[in-house]
């Protein structure tokens, strides 16, 4: 099988490799080295896409990462990736990939009528056209616009694919690896910096790779992979293929992907797809070099109108002619160096330069080999509609507003070249401000704003001689800050041709009576004239511009379309470019794997797990667990079929009428330790703490400044100047900052000191009538009795040995106990009280049926302590101190805070004794009121009621306090439920609070 | 992602600390009588200058120490750290 349009003896690419590949369902051949891209156009594949909005044909214009055209859908492995760039994915065995945006096929596509419609499709089309009638919107223009837009089609299915996250710091990072990169990288290397050289290609070289200069008696090429191989040598150096710098952030962090697997069949085991590497870099030089800009013609999107850098790319690197009759169009003499190499490898190329008699050292080499060049000549119009079949051409008078007669020419590619657009992108996101470079039409970087330069061509150098001697200076200059080492290093002979002045030449006029569409945004279809409108209507911005008529948007973010949409707004509002100014620079330079960002925190990664000491024992029990904060907590022990609810209530059930275990480990814990603990302590906690006797607990609510309730909590007094608090599992972390806060900045004057002890102790709350009969068991030297262990009381002792302290505190409502032991005794412990209390009935229970429990007796607790509601409204007014200062207090006196109607929790109980109302409900006067229906409260907290088997919910009602008797409705409209209430007291079980104390 | 200097551990990113708020806000004394207004302006109301700013901010992530900053809410340039006990 032979490819017409390959090559003998030129290119990079490995011959001795045949590597075959699928495109649109048929079979190619390529060689290993190659892009889909250099693949297909070997085999004379030109057209790959259509266009976003008139669907037009679309073949490769670049041959890298500013490529717009060529994008593909790509299937590796199993999964496919949308919106692939063909020029830069490279060819693997049994790649394959398809066209996007076009449908029955890329060579037969319906929505091409669109091109012949293009009248009706103007910039703003959509604003213009999908505003009325109203009711259209969801129905029939939303989901007619979704099917039309975008280009590739992102998998619906998990991506089994393995991305990582790097963190890394250098000395120098070096963004990009031609020239500048090359020499300046060197040189800070040579002076011991830590340096990492990033380079976007799968080849370290960048221009060095297809531009016909000498360095040191070397071609490019060699002295590039001479360097490159010293480089690979030192320790002191990361050299990074395939990995683009995409970001640059505050404080010198820039984020580069690495891409370490796209290029192989599958990813080899172990190995991420690709990495996404954070790097704080102490200095960072920006060599990320120039594009080529277009020239604006008529059908200048015809497949086969492409860059002249990327036919030499591919010619040089590829072996790969992207044809055989080519046209040159230029206004500078980068381009004849595509000429002169079409021409060593025997095709006669035709060059059309904008200039009327420019005379240089290329130039007269180009003449010399016999190419055909025509001066003051331009390229009206490419023809052809799926390839390009021949060009319009005519002469161009000096002030380039007359065309000369009409001559059409046969050819099958046009090279084009508009001069060069320094890649200005990271300077840009770093903060530099920029400026216009008149010299070069083009935007450079101005002073730095962080610790970076800019070297060659991205900064508008254009000469081999002076990138590498201002880029050797460089590296020697920044590594020399840092390692304090000098190694000066003589910058090698350079030859190459010296370059006439550039023609400021970017667009062809029509001629009178033609209407080929002169494209600005290959991506996005924006044509001259769209942006003619724009301005016609009003649109001045520069970034208005750009969203009207989305010039420079897309995935290629208009690499090659930004700085001609600039010239363009500049002369038709008659302004210079600088004027005008160009719209931000974002990141991503690149488009970036959603999956690179995200990278190994998916699922249960996406946060830490915490489990408790007795994890284990719970999942061998059938719990089934439940998120709460980190922690994963049991909600439910399954027996049998049983689902949430019988679980939880039978669970529920035995704490009121037997015993049972709860494993609170979870628990926020804080040792407040400090001879001002007891004082600190009372200026925390709205209730009075100095005379709390040693080996007492007591509850305590703490309030933040604004007044409302941060957190509730027992705290114990262990000795005399040693507390032990404990706080929700939610604000366990909130609660140490927060003391840490007041501790470090307001009152540095109190001796106290705060450490999180949460992981150190493993908790069970002991609850139910016969708690204390299996407490007794447990610890049976220890007087528990309630005289030996009251209310509140607390006790340390030994659990069979094991050193525990015991808590006499309640959530459930019941006689209840927690005992802590060291987290390392946690399953020793459970495993005793499991063992112990068989006799009296004990039954695990979980966070469901703790739920169910301290509902019924009106306990508060997250739901109602919500960060909207003060401690009046919890019925925790008992609990504020009249006498004492403490933090929030102030603020307890606003108006709003004391007004008499003000909201209060309560029980709900439905009227009916059947319906269970959902949490969320609001609780209105009237179900019928017309909408919106005044609220008077939300339901907090809803549960089965195993005291009286009816459901019970809290609320957080208005004027709660003077409601009690009144029925309300509760409303869902989620659930479309409508459920006539009555509102009752909010301690529905055992209101007086005898079981705690018996 | 910002770079900063914890006064106790030295540089680190920004993904270890917290951020505080405004350092330069003090907290009316204890027992102390505060008009309506004066506790209005310490809890709710903070300038959000352009500049330079004094701020609060805890390497929760680290030694748990809070400490002070002088950042720059424009450039993010941040200027000085130090302890809560020094001044800037």
């Amino acid at each position: 099988m032979s490819q017409e349009f390959r090559l003998e003896k030129i290119g990079l690419i490995n011959r001795d490799k045949k590597i075959s590949f699928k495109f649109n369902g048929k079979k190619y051949f390529g060689y290993e080295g190659d892009t889909i891209a250099s693949a297909l156009i070997a085999n004379g594949i030109h057209l790959v896409g259509r266009s976003f909005k008139y669907h037009r044909p679309r073949g490769f214009f670049g041959a890298g990462v500013d490529e717009p055209y060529a994008i593909v859908q790509l299937y590796r492995n199993g999964e496919t990736d949308p919106n692939c760039r063909a020029t830069e994915q490279e060819l693997f065995d049994g790649l394959e990939t398809k066209s996007v945006n076009c449908w029955p096929s890329v060579n037969f596509d319906i929505g091409a009528i669109n091109n012949f419609l293009n009248k009706f499709f103007p910039a703003g089309f959509y604003y213009k056209t999908f505003m009325w009638p109203k009711s259209f919107w969801y129905r029939i223009y939303e989901p007619f616009i979704r099917k039309a837009a975008g280009f590739g089609v992102a998998s619906t299915k998990h991506d089994k694919e393995r991305y990582e996250h790097k963190y890394e710091y250098c000395d120098l990072l070096v963004t990009g690896s031609g020239p500048s990169g090359l020499a300046s990288a060197y040189a800070a290397a040579k002076n011991g910096a830590r340096v990492i050289l990033a380079e976007d290609k799968p080849r370290f070289g960048g221009s060095l790779l297809t531009s016909d200069v000498n360095v040191g008696n070397q071609s490019g090429k060699e002295w590039a992979d001479k360097i490159i191989s010293e480089l690979k040598e030192m320790p002191n150096v990361t050299l990074k293929n395939r990995s683009q710098v995409f970001g640059y952030y505050d404080h010198n962090m820039l984020v580069m992907s690495e891409r370490i697997s796209d290029h192989l069949p599958k990813s080899k085991k172990y190995s991420p797809k690709q990495r996404l590497w954070y790097i704080r870099a102490k200095e960072v030089l920006i060599s990320s070099g120039s594009i080529e800009r277009p020239i604006v013609f008529g059908n200048n999107d015809t497949p086969g109108v492409v860059l002249a850098s990327a036919a030499r790319e591919y010619l040089k690197v590829y072996g790969v002619l992207v044809g055989k009759k080519p046209l040159i169009f230029t206004n500078n003499d980068s381009a004849y160096e595509t000429a002169i190499e079409f021409k060593k490898n025997g095709i006669w190329p035709i060059v059309l330069d904008t200039r009327m008699n420019p005379d240089s050292e290329i130039i007269n080499e180009a003449k010399s080999m016999g190419i055909d060049i025509r001066f003051s000549h331009v390229v009206i119009a490419a023809k052809g509609y799926k390839k390009v079949k021949s060009a319009e051409i005519a002469k161009i008078s000096e002030d380039k507003k007359d065309l000369g007669k009409i001559e059409n020419i046969s050819c099958d590619c046009i090279c084009v070249s508009g001069f060069w657009t320094p890649t200005i992108h990271l300077a840009s996101q770093s903060g530099n401000k920029t400026k216009f470079n008149e010299k070069i039409d083009a935007f450079v970087p101005d002073k730095p704003k962080q610790n970076e330069k800019t070297l060659g061509a991205a900064n508008g150098i254009f000469t081999l001689e002076e990138t590498l001697k201002t880029s050797f200076e460089s590296g020697e200059e920044v590594s020399k800050k840092i390692t304090k080492k000098e190694n000066k290093i003589s910058v090698p002979q350079v030859s190459e041709k010296k370059h006439a002045q550039h023609d400021k030449f970017w667009c062809v006029p029509l001629p009178k009576g033609k209407t080929y569409k002169r494209f600005l945004d290959f991506q996005n279809d924006v044509a001259v004239t769209d942006v003619e409108l724009a301005l016609r209507e009003g649109y001045r911005s520069i970034e208005h511009v750009k969203r009207y008529t989305t010039l420079g948007m897309a995935t290629d973010q208009g690499k090659t379309s930004n700085l001609n949409g600039l010239q363009l707004v500049s002369s038709i509002e008659n302004k210079i470019v600088p004027s005008v100014g160009h719209t931000t620079f974002r990141p991503p330079y690149t488009p970036v794997t959603i999956g690179a960002i995200v990278g190994r925190e998916i699922g249960k990664h996406s946060k830490p797990t915490r489990k408790s000491p007795m994890h284990h024992w719970h999942e061998k029990n059938n719990a089934v667990f439940v998120d709460a904060g980190v922690w994963l907590r049991p909600r439910y022990y399954k027996q049998g079929n049983e689902g949430l609810f019988e679980a939880s209530k039978r669970e529920a059930k035995n704490v009121r009428e037997n015993v049972g275990v709860c494993d609170v480990t979870t628990l926020g814990k804080i040792d407040v330790k400090g001879p001002d603990a007891a004082e600190f302590l009372n200026r925390v906690y709205t209730n009075a703490w100095l005379k709390l006797p040693v080996g007492k607990a007591r509850y305590g609510v703490m309030l933040r400044e604004d007044g409302i309730v941060m957190d509730d909590g027992t705290t114990t007094r262990i000795s005399e100047n040693h507390y032990h608090m404990t706080t929700t599992t939610a604000q366990a972390a909130n609660v140490l900052s927060h003391l840490e806060y007041y501790l470090q900045i307001v009152w540095p004057e109190l001796n106290v000191n705060v450490v999180s002890t949460t992981e150190q102790w493993a908790g069970a709350a002991i609850a139910g009538p016969k708690s204390r009969n299996l407490l007794q068991k447990l610890f049976p030297d220890t007087d528990v009795s309630n005289e030996g262990l009251p209310f509140m009381g607390y006790l340390e002792s030994k659990l069979f040995g094991v050193h525990a302290r015991i808590f006499r505190i309640s959530f459930s409502g019941e006689l209840a106990y927690e005992v802590n032991v060291e987290s390392n005794n946690g399953n020793f412990m459970w495993g005793k009280i499991i063992e112990i209390g068989k006799e009296f009935a004990i039954q695990p229970y979980g966070t469901e049926a703790l739920s169910t429990l301290r509902i019924e007796m009106g306990h508060v607790a997250g739901s109602e302590l919500d960060g909207r509601t003060i401690p009046y409204d919890n019925g925790l007014q008992g609990l504020v101190s009249k006498k004492k200062d403490f933090i929030g207090k102030r603020s307890l006196n606003r108006d709003a805070f004391t007004k008499e109607d003000r909201q209060k929790v309560v029980g709900v109980v439905p009227v009916d004794k059947k319906t269970s109302i959902p949490e969320g409900s609001h609780l209105v006067k009237d179900a019928n009121a017309s909408l919106p229906n005044p609220k008077l409260g939300h339901i907090s907290a809803s549960c089965w009621s195993v005291e009286y088997n009816n459901p019970f919910s809290l609320a957080i009602l208005k004027d709660g306090k003077n409601m009690i008797g009144q029925k309300l409705f509760a409303m869902s409209p989620l659930k479309n439920k409508s459920i006539l209430v009555e509102i009752v007291s909010s301690h529905y079980v055992d209101p007086k609070g005898e079981r705690v104390r018996s | 992602m910002l770079y900063i200097k914890c006064p106790y551990c030295g540089m680190r990113s920004q993904n270890e600390f917290a951020y505080g708020g405004d350092a330069t806000v003090k907290r009316p004394e204890l027992n102390k009588e505060v008009s309506d207004k004066e506790w209005d302006t310490f809890v709710y109301l903070r300038k959000s200058p352009r500049g330079k700013h004094l701020e609060l901010w805890h390497h929760v992530s680290g030694c748990r120490q809070w400490f002070k900053a002088q950042r720059d809410t424009v450039t993010h340039e941040i200027f000085k750290t130090a302890e809560i006990k020094e001044d800037i």
